[in-house]
């Protein structure tokens, strides 16, 4: 269980970005923070990562102390690949800073590039790579590690909308395949409407929780037509209209 | 326009220019101590070509020298400064003065203090040109996407590894930009250094060959020697320019 307690976090230039956070995310759920840019969604996910410490409140991993290397996989919204290391390089990089011998980490690379759907691709750079692609790359090279949880901020944001829609497909297929723990931050609510099994509706700046939803949509094929995921967008863009000043 | 013809225009255009250069020489009995014309001038390196070619060796090795130093040198505080926000805000400023000061006012000093003539010289151009190599490189660590830190950060990887691993690579086409750079302002530093240690120096590079040409009202002579310097500076610009090619092409070939 990972859990935040009345995390905040102001900046050193005396911005509030967060205040009183409140969440739990139990194993193998599927979390969607959303809200309007500068709500603080990239800094909270900063703060789970570890990468900073909250100004306040605490933050638990399911143990004492930080996470450990490898312990949580994270994924940016541009695919950031080194330009200069081929697809199997740069999936096999978390494994080589934490010491693993090529031998050693190449079937787990392996896996993880045929994970995402790249079997084949192992020897091509990022500039022989479509945008998509370079994505897939980059959640390899984050489940690679076999993380306990999986941070990924607005990775689709840049692509375009049959592209992201088929990694959405892909993304939501993996995470029920793995059952790995997904914090996924985006400011689209079609995007946390079609993935999360939990939403959480940030404010905008200082972010708080405005509302958290549970939606239960069908899995499967006909997902996005579905009556309940129009549904569900039209609950979440009413709730916005609630908390938005117009 | 056709690109052959585009690659051979500027040859034409230089023998164009030449010819005329002579004609005008020829027309205007114009005396070779005023202005000299081409064809003097080839005789002239002719006649001087063992002078002029050991001129130009010494020279170059000079310029070598300290752009091996100035790589090592600016390479070196450009990690330290990108590692040390103290030591970038101490050292800085510093950098720039030297760099800004210009090496006809501290050669003398350089020349007196370091006393051994060659290793003068390479103090001078090393001056001169480490000051591109610092501030590229520096600009190269600094553009380390902030995403792959965070990422070599959440794998547990030492200072060591973020260095040479990451930031070095990504600074590695900055580095060879400046390098470049650098190639032709080591050699312009060796040469003022050359000018300003005059006969009481090394006495062998190719500013010694202008300086000692000039004496003699051997004007020939003195363009000769000024055109092999050009050519010395292109040369350097352009060898470092292949290296720059082939360095990064080997590294990103798709």
């Amino acid at each position: 269980m990972f859990a935040l307690r009345q995390v905040a976090k102001v900046f050193s230039n005396g911005t509030k970005a967060l205040e009183d956070i409140t969440v739990e995310i139990a194993p193998g759920s599927f979390v969607a923070l959303l809200g309007p840019s500068g709500c603080g969604k990239s800094t909270l996910l900063r703060l789970l990562s570890g990468l900073d410490a909250p100004s306040g409140g605490e933050i638990s991993w399911g143990h004492a102390g930080k996470p450990a290397p490898g312990e949580i996989g994270y994924v940016f919204q541009d695919a950031t690949l080194l330009p200069w290391a081929d697809a199997a390089e740069n999936v096999y990089l978390p494994l080589r800073l934490r010491g693993l011998s090529r031998a050693e980490a190449m079937p787990r690379v392996r896996a993880a590039l045929a994970q995402v759907g790249l079997e084949g691709f192992e020897q091509t750079r990022p500039k022989g790579l479509s945008g998509g692609m370079k994505m897939r790359v980059s959640i390899a090279r984050a489940l690679v590690s076999e993380p306990a949880l999986l941070l990924m901020d607005e990775p689709f944001a840049a692509l375009d909308e049959f592209t992201r829609h088929k990694l959405q497909d892909d993304l939501l297929a993996l995470w029920r395949r793995t059952g790995k723990t997904v914090v996924f931050v985006t400011h689209s609510i079609y995007e946390a409407a079609y993935l999360a099994n939990r939403i959480v509706i940030m404010t905008p700046r200082p972010g708080r929780i405005a509302t958290t939803l549970t939606p239960d949509l069908p899995d499967g094929p006909g997902r996005r037509e579905s009556a309940a995921y129009h549904r569900l967008v039209a609950e979440i863009t009413g709730s916005f209209q609630r908390i938005l000043p117009v | 326009m056709n690109r052959s013809v585009e690659r051979v225009a500027p040859f034409a255009f230089g023998l164009i220019a030449l010819v005329l250069w002579q004609g005008v020489v020829w027309v205007t009995h114009t005396p070779s101590y005023v202005v000299p014309g081409p064809v003097d001038i080839a005789r002239a390196f002719w006649q001087a070509r063992g002078a002029l070619g050991s001129g130009l060796l010494s020279t170059l090795a000079v310029t070598g020298a300290a752009l091996l130093s100035s790589t090592v040198l600016g390479v070196l505080l450009a990690v330290a400064m990108a590692a040390s926000p103290l030591f970038r805000s101490a050292v800085q400023p510093w950098a720039v003065v030297v760099q800004v000061t210009p090496v006809v006012a501290i050669a003398p000093l350089i020349i007196i203090w370091v006393g051994q003539p060659f290793l003068a010289l390479v103090v001078c151009a090393v001056v001169v040109s480490f000051f591109a190599i610092l501030s590229n490189t520096a600009a190269g660590l600094a553009a380390t996407p902030p995403e792959l830190l965070d990422l070599f950060r959440l794998n547990g990887a030492t200072r060591w590894q973020i260095l040479f691993q990451l930031s070095l690579p990504y600074a590695l086409p900055y580095f060879l930009n400046g390098l470049r750079l650098a190639g032709t302002l080591a050699l312009v530093g060796a040469v003022v250094a050359e000018f300003v240690a005059g006969s009481g120096g090394f006495a062998s590079g190719l500013a010694w060959q202008i300086i000692e040409a000039s004496y003699r009202l051997q004007i020939p002579r003195m363009f000769a020697a000024l055109l092999l310097l050009g050519a010395a500076g292109v040369g350097i610009y352009a060898t470092l320019g292949v290296l720059e090619r082939v360095v990064l092409a080997r590294r990103n070939r798709a």
